[in-house]
């Protein structure tokens, strides 16, 4: 049965009746409209619903609305717009790192959760902090370049 | 500062207040105009109009619009599937046309609008899209250079343009905007019109940004074209599940039907034969209701599918037909003759699209219309399927590409186009977005067909290849829908579906199954099997598996006869380019075919993809640690000659992603069933290469401005393949000639 939730995106408070159990990543796309999160599994196995909660990287395809009620959320869309990117964001279009793009969701927020904890990380930490984002594309040596490009600036 | 609070409920009228509040504009059904274009009404509301096409392909008019403010849109049939092609098309029009790239816009694959390119597919985009825009840039500026003279009663040849204006000897201007006055350039394209020269290039070969990448990282799109069909919201939007069977053919029995439609928002059930949909007026009620299908609907399962540890060795059992590809008549007499013969078996297992967004399609019935947004690969062959399944006129239908997640070949795009198409039939009016779970996309694609690869080599006394015989079993590489309603899953299940998919495709089996290197005798044999699985092209069709046969088969020829494996191919290879992409990465690998240190190695291999797009060479090294079972592709150093280079930061990108995919297809991937139905259901089911595995790439290019360009997208696939193998072999003494090469076959 629908609950009140109330849940903190992108610095804003929302307020909604609902299934408590919706994974998060329903309520950010079809109730705010935010398409940075995408739906790739459902299952936390490819990271593109990725978004940050209180500042770590998180599938949202298997948070419930209920459980991030606790959280502070921020997606894609509060990082940068285009008329002016985020330095991550920037990167990742200096480096044209980008196929498809569906996965760089997952890619972005998963760096910018590293890059705010670890702002000069290896390369090994790259790899490790974009393991859970899979890349059909093959695009994974630019991505890595681009975060590694956005921690020198 | 406090924020505000904002409440959301989740009625519809209501939450489409917020949505317009919150600044939000529902994407798609202000469909992409042509506002732009001279004369034409855009499409609005929730139906967009357009003339049925396809427009007469041999008109300027049907590639190319040049409007009065001096800006040009380019209309392509081929759709933004992750390769690049829009800005890569753009270049080539604004470079005949004498524009700035930022003047030129595209639309691509639409009924409504394009032209009729068939397929995106098969690395054509570039020579056939490419140059027929190409073509009608050329011909229009041609026609408006002759405009420009009988206005300015001066010489063609006396007329200079820039940036579309043309100026005349006395200095006067005309602009591209005021010759054409908003009139419709209708004229046939001249294949002879005059080309600039290549040395003349100002955009082509120059590596341009796609913009589409600034609306990718920021999740805000700037247009709908650079939008995914996944995040299309029109107003009034509904959502739709389809409830897969548990196994192909499989029968419905019983559904849970009062349970189903006592759920909130369910809108309707729907069951047509075997095929049952739920639409729900929100998203989690469409997954929650598919859920109870999933656990409650009965099924009657047809037979059981075959055991797969057979797989290979029926092969031979279970031709259908053979074709052959090509007969040297003494192949086996010289064969039997040669003082040196080898003989070895590679398989290639079944394989899959994988792609990361699962299938995912938006349709609109409305007053006998239907509209379909889909990301197949081909809108109109999709829109004849339609019309053949749902009995309709194929003008009351309009398919309209928009981007989805990277498809690599036929993955279940079509059919969730056909399960949308179904589904808004059912509920006129609305538009239904028919989204795939995971494991209808790990479970239902068409997958890239196993295939099994028997060559025979024989050595002459100087050790020359004297006869090459290959005999190939494979199902075909192609089952794309066509125009024929029955390859569209949906389809095969409705009460009044058709009876059976058609043959297929087997041509793309034995893609790239005759070696470039000079065999005097050359005998190869390609015979159909009915494989158990439902298949399709996936990148390179057969010339994955016939490319990582053929260049681990001249790895083990050359160890035979006591050659370095690059020497052995180089002695084998007179095309001068084939040489060129060769030489070009053992000048960056000095020894790419060698053993460094224990566990470590490097391997090598080249084909030129369809033996006649591009040239591709690579060296592979990879490392296996023998006590913690474990295999790396540690490198991978490509070449690619894909003649006149479009735009390089492409062609690369194109060919890392192709090398990256090839190495994990290599080394991890193959689609697991048992006689119960498929067992690849999701990503632990079926891993891909993750990013602290993947290899460090390069590529460089060997561009060639003066000649054709080539198609490149798929030239990558079959050599990096063979590449590790070879690099495997090298450093682990063992040849593995069954596909995936994994840490477990190397053991003991």
């Amino acid at each position: 049965m629908p609950q009140p939730i109330r849940l903190r995106v992108n610095g804003e408070t929302h307020e909604a009746d609902l299934e408590p159990e919706m994974p998060l990543l329903y309520f950010l796309r079809n109730d705010l409209a935010l398409n940075g999160p995408k739906y790739g599994c459902g299952l936390q196995q490819c990271g593109a619903c990725m978004v940050l909660l209180d500042g770590q990287a998180r599938p949202s395809c298997v948070i419930s609305v209920d459980q991030a009620q606790q959280h502070e959320i921020e997606t894609l869309e509060s990082f940068g717009t285009p008329d002016d990117l985020h330095p991550l964001q920037q990167a990742f279009v200096d480096e044209q790192a980008a196929q498809c793009g569906y996965c760089l969701n997952g890619a972005v927020v998963c760096a910018k959760g590293l890059l705010d904890e670890n702002p000069a990380p290896s390369e090994g930490e790259i790899r490790e902090a974009l393991e859970r984002v899979l890349c059909r594309c093959g695009t994974h040596s630019r991505i890595i370049r681009a975060v590694a490009r956005a921690a020198s600036i | 500062m406090p924020t505000p609070t904002q409440r959301i409920t989740r009625s519809g009228t209501d939450r489409r207040e917020f949505l317009r509040q919150s600044g939000y504009l529902a994407i798609g059904f202000s469909w992409l105009g042509l506002e732009s274009c001279s004369g034409e009404a855009t499409a609005g509301g929730s139906s967009p109009s357009a003339t049925p096409g396809p427009p007469d392909s041999d008109q300027i008019n049907a590639w190319l619009r040049i409007h009065e403010d001096g800006t040009a849109t380019v209309l392509t049939g081929k759709i933004a599937i992750g390769q690049g092609i829009l800005v890569a098309l753009r270049q080539m029009a604004a470079e005949e046309l004498d524009l700035p790239l930022d003047r030129v816009s595209i639309i691509m694959a639409d009924t409504g609008h394009t032209p009729n390119e068939r397929y995106t597919a098969g690395s054509a985009s570039i020579e056939g899209s490419g140059t027929a825009i190409r073509r009608a840039a050329a011909t229009a500026r041609q026609q408006l250079l002759e405009r420009a003279a009988d206005q300015l009663g001066a010489a063609v040849i006396d007329l200079t343009v820039t940036e579309g204006v043309i100026t005349g000897p006395g200095l006067d201007e005309l602009s591209y905007g005021e010759l054409v006055a908003g009139e419709r350039l209708t004229d046939e394209v001249s294949p002879d019109a005059p080309q600039k020269d290549p040395s003349d290039y100002q955009l082509v070969g120059k590596p341009e940004p796609r913009p589409e990448v600034i609306g990718m990282v920021t999740g805000r799109p700037a247009n709908e074209q650079d939008g995914y069909v996944q995040d299309m919201r029109p107003a009034g939007m509904v959502h739709a599940r389809v409830v897969r069977p548990p196994v192909y053919r499989a029968r419905l029995q019983s559904i849970p039907t009062d349970e189903v439609e006592a759920l909130p928002d369910v809108l309707q059930l729907v069951r047509d034969g075997d095929y049952l949909a739920v639409i729900a007026t929100s998203e989690y009620a469409a997954i929650r209701a598919w859920q109870t299908l999933r656990q409650k609907s009965e099924w009657e399962a047809a037979d059981p599918l075959p055991d797969p540890a057979n797989l290979f060795d029926d092969m031979p059992g279970r031709v259908t037909n053979s074709e052959t590809v090509t007969s040297a008549p003494n192949a086996e007499r010289e064969w039997e003759s040669a003082p040196l013969r080898l003989e070895a078996l590679y398989t290639r297992p079944y394989q899959m699209h994988g792609s990361i967004g699962p299938s995912c399609a938006l349709a609109e019935y409305t007053d006998g219309q239907l509209t379909v947004w889909t990301h197949s690969q081909g809108v109109y062959p999709l829109r004849d399927s339609l019309a053949s399944m749902l009995g309709l006129a194929a003008e009351k239908i309009r398919v309209i590409g928009v981007r989805g997640a990277g498809c690599y070949g036929h993955n279940g795009a079509d059919d969730a186009a056909a399960d949308a198409a179904r589904l808004a039939l059912a509920v006129p009016d609305r538009p239904v977005r028919v989204q795939w779970m995971r494991e209808d996309e790990h479970g239902w694609e068409p997958y890239g067909s196993a295939m099994r690869l028997q060559l025979r080599g024989a050595l002459d006394a100087d050790n020359r290849i004297v006869s090459w015989i290959t005999d190939l079993w494979t199902d075909v590489h192609s089952h794309r829908p066509g125009g024929d309603a029955a390859e569209l899953l949906a389809a095969q299940y409705l009460e009044d579906g058709p009876d059976a998919p058609t043959e297929g495709y087997l041509g793309g089996g034995y893609r790239n199954s005759q070696p470039l290197y000079q065999i005097p005798n050359l005998q190869i044999e390609a015979h159909r099997i009915q494989g158990p699985l439902r298949v399709s092209a996936l990148r390179s069709l057969g010339a994955y598996g016939n490319i990582f046969a053929i260049e681990s088969f001249m790895d083990e020829l050359a160890d035979r006869a006591g050659e370095d494996p690059v020497d052995f191919r180089l002695k084998h290879l007179q095309d001068e380019r084939a040489r060129a992409i060769i030489e070009e990465v053992t000048q960056q690998v000095k020894r790419p075919v060698t053993n460094t240190e224990e566990g470590r190695g490097w391997g090598f291999a080249f084909a030129r993809y369809k033996n006649q797009a591009a040239y591709f060479a690579v060296a592979a090294e990879v490392a296996y640690d023998a006590a913690a079972g474990t295999l790396r592709v540690l490198k991978l150093v490509g070449a690619i000659d894909a003649g006149q280079t479009i735009n390089p930061d492409g062609l690369k990108n194109q060919t890392e992603g192709g090398m990256i995919q090839s190495a994990s297809w290599t080394t991890l991937e193959a689609v697991k069933w048992n006689t119960n139905g498929i067992v690849s259901l999701d990503w632990e089911t079926y891993p891909i290469l993750r990013f602290p595995e993947v290899p460090e790439v390069s590529v460089s290019i060997l561009d060639r401005p003066g000649t054709p360009p080539l198609g490149a997208g798929e030239a990558a696939q079959g050599p990096t393949a063979a590449a590790i193998a070879n690099a495997v072999f090298r450093a682990t003494g063992r040849r593995v000639r069954d596909l995936p090469i994994t840490a477990e076959k190397l053991v003991g």
